[in-house]
């Protein structure tokens, strides 16, 4: 075998390790532009690695990879499917997208002397984001999540106002819980099915699936998945930690962090059991759905009657985590379709509206940004405006831009189930996002009065970034087919019929 | 500060057992493919040797026996050490960690060289780790 057949081989663990790797050498060498490079540089490695990875698993199908030559279900398995490798290309596409324009945001925001801890820290999570999704092994899972997790706390931490440490604390201690209830559901299950690995799991949880035990594992782990996710009634620590974070920290937080718990209560609810069993007899999708329905009608609301703008794009969030959730529970392959590809769409929007705002904020100074601050932006900094109006039609769902293609698929789907109250639900949070965005765009437009405020454009690399992901953002309303095509593929694996379903 | 010169005997037993939890801290790191152990315990132990040392002498005692410059040094060396061993196992021809590789004819040998350098890094990163969290702690609120 040739030296890059072999190194072919290795990639499903390469794409982890080269964060790992990078991480301590961001430590070492400390100068803030040679880190934020080699930041730059691995992460769109990783993006490289996912999409020669994407182009093997999406003809040929699940790739498996024994870590340290153990074989699975015993050693620990790397199982990368189409909806694995589409996470993996979404993660590692918007945190290249985001750090390319991170340098003088990240410069102006953060003490020198902390800015190589700083890129350390979201290698880490980028690591952990990339290791969770990877995995095919509960454990494992569970350990990826906590250095996912306590990388973003220490992100969060380093933002400006001291707030920000109380918002970090505050996300550290749920996120905690959240994570030790993942930590019990996964020793629920192993005492239930004596396996860590998730595909053995399946094949050896439907005779004990009756087990109170099987099913408090299942509460343990959506519970927890949902706190990380920051589902409605568990959401209280995500638009602190969203508006105190660093500007660029806050785009690669919305771009990352929820997107990958979404994957991970799709492993859990579809990878290990199953929504569609009847067995079950446990009214799960319904619960939810429900709460799906209230995230998107509440959070929307609340994004209405905000003033702080990144604070109105976190309860936006809120909202569209209703979206992703809402499809998933449906239990069918168009409503998981629906969320995959509304995890690439909102990863894509949201990240590129809270690039536009530290871009504001790169030329305002300051830590946090009014409304009433938007004052006469559509003068000063036209193109950032523009970027800003592009992202809030993805939010609402404007034909032509990739929330409309995703927000069409969770329709079609509604429909398409027969659940008609869920429609009108999905319409009313549509129309309560066209408030909250107007609200920014008049913001924008506004006149600045008898005040005269002197602005001019971003940085190159901050316009970039902000560029590309708009770019993206309508590229992928504009040629919409081949998206739906991938995540109705990923879908397609999670959900085809498995041996040993019980009904 | 003088509080601290008044306790001899504190002073005295500390500086009789800080050798022993150092040396206890190497058995339990390198005798941890044997027996219980392994890095994460040694590294603890070994940090606890510091700690006792800065508890009783002072910060400042403490810093100048293992300065944070070597910390800030320490920690990523460590996990590097961890990454690297699973690269070299890449490079020669192995998945990621799979220590049999190490040695080419004897891959019980191969395995017990690999679990060695990796719990060494691990034992490396978390025993700067905690002394570093010790110096973060027990400097505040001097500036």
């Amino acid at each position: 075998m040739t030296g890059l057949a072999l190194l072919l081989e290795q990639l499903p663990a390469l794409q982890v390790v080269l964060p790992l790797l990078a991480a301590p050498v961001c430590v070492l060498l400390r100068r803030p532009n040679l880190v934020w490079a080699l930041s730059c540089l691995t992460s769109l490695g990783c993006l490289g690695i996912a999409l020669t990875l994407a182009r093997q698993i999406y003809p040929h199908g699940v790739i498996s990879y024994a870590m340290g030559g153990w074989a699975p279900p015993f050693g620990i398995e790397y199982r990368l499917d189409e909806l694995s490798v589409f996470m993996l290309v979404v993660v590692s596409l918007a945190a290249s997208l985001v750090l390319i324009g991170a340098r003088q945001s990240i410069q102006r925001e953060i003490p020198a002397d902390r800015i190589h801890l700083l890129y350390a820290a979201v290698l880490l999570m980028l690591t952990g984001s990339l290791g969770i999704i990877s995995t095919g092994d509960a454990f494992n899972l569970f350990v990826f999540l906590e250095i996912a997790s306590l990388s973003t706390y220490a992100l969060v931490a380093m933002g400006r106002q001291r707030r920000a440490l109380v918002a970090a604390f505050q996300y550290l201690v749920l996120g905690t819980i959240g994570g030790t209830f993942i930590l019990i559901g996964v020793g629920l299950l192993y005492m239930m099915t004596g396996t860590l690995n998730m595909q053995d799991m399946a094949e050896r949880l439907p005779p004990v699936l009756h087990t109170t035990t099987a099913l408090a594992a299942l509460a343990f782990l959506v519970i927890g998945a949902a706190l990380k996710l920051a589902l409605l009634p568990l959401h209280i620590w995500l638009p602190n930690a969203y508006t105190f974070a660093p500007s660029m920290i806050s785009a690669l937080l919305a771009a990352i962090s929820t997107k990958v718990a979404a994957y991970v209560l799709i492993r859990f609810v579809y990878g290990i059991y199953d929504l569609r069993w009847s067995g079950l007899n446990l009214p799960l999708n319904d619960v939810l759905a429900l709460l799906a329905v209230a995230a998107m009608l509440f959070a929307s609301y609340v994004a209405v009657r905000q003033q702080e703008v990144k604070r109105l794009l976190a309860w936006s969030s809120l909202a569209q985590i209703g979206y992703i959730v809402l499809g998933l529970s449906l239990a069918t392959s168009a409503g998981l379709a629906a969320s995959t590809l509304h995890i690439l769409n909102h990863a894509v929007i949201k990240a590129g509206l809270f690039v536009a705002v530290a871009a504001v904020l790169f030329r305002q100074g300051g830590s946090t940004l009014q409304l009433a601050d938007l004052a006469g932006l559509s003068r000063g900094m036209p193109w950032t405006t523009a970027a800003i109006i592009a992202g809030g039609l993805g939010l609402i769902g404007v034909p032509l831009t990739a929330g409309f293609v995703s927000k069409w698929a969770l329709l079609q789907a509604l429909i398409e189930s027969g659940t008609w109250l869920y429609v009108a639900a999905l319409l009313a949070s549509s129309l309560l996002a066209v408030i909250y965005v107007w609200r920014i765009i008049e913001a924008c437009t506004a006149s600045t009065g008898d005040r005269d405020i002197q602005r001019r454009e971003a940085p190159l690399g901050l316009q970039l970034s902000i560029w590309a992901l708009v770019a993206m953002n309508l590229y992928l309303g504009i040629n919409s087919s081949p998206g739906m095509r991938l995540a109705t593929e990923a879908s397609g694996r999670l959900l085809a019929p498995t041996a040993g379903v019980p009904l | 500060m003088k509080l601290r010169e008044e306790q001899t005997i504190l002073r005295i037993v500390s500086k009789l057992l800080l050798p022993f939890i150092l040396l206890f801290a190497l058995y339990v790191q390198f005798h941890g493919d044997y027996g219980p152990g392994g890095g994460f315990q040694a590294g603890v132990i070994f940090a606890t040797g510091i700690v006792l040392y800065g508890l009783v002498f002072g910060l400042e005692a403490a810093e100048t026996a293992l300065p944070p410059r070597w910390l800030q040094v320490l920690m990523p060396l460590g996990l590097l050490l961890y990454a690297g061993v699973g690269v070299a196992n890449i490079l020669l021809g192995g998945e990621y960690l799979n220590y049999n590789t190490l040695d080419a004819h004897d891959p019980v040998h191969g395995q017990h060289l690999g679990i060695l350098l990796v719990e060494l890094g691990v034992g490396i990163t978390v025993a700067a780790v905690m002394v570093s969290v010790f110096y973060a702690f027990s400097d505040r609120g001097k500036d």
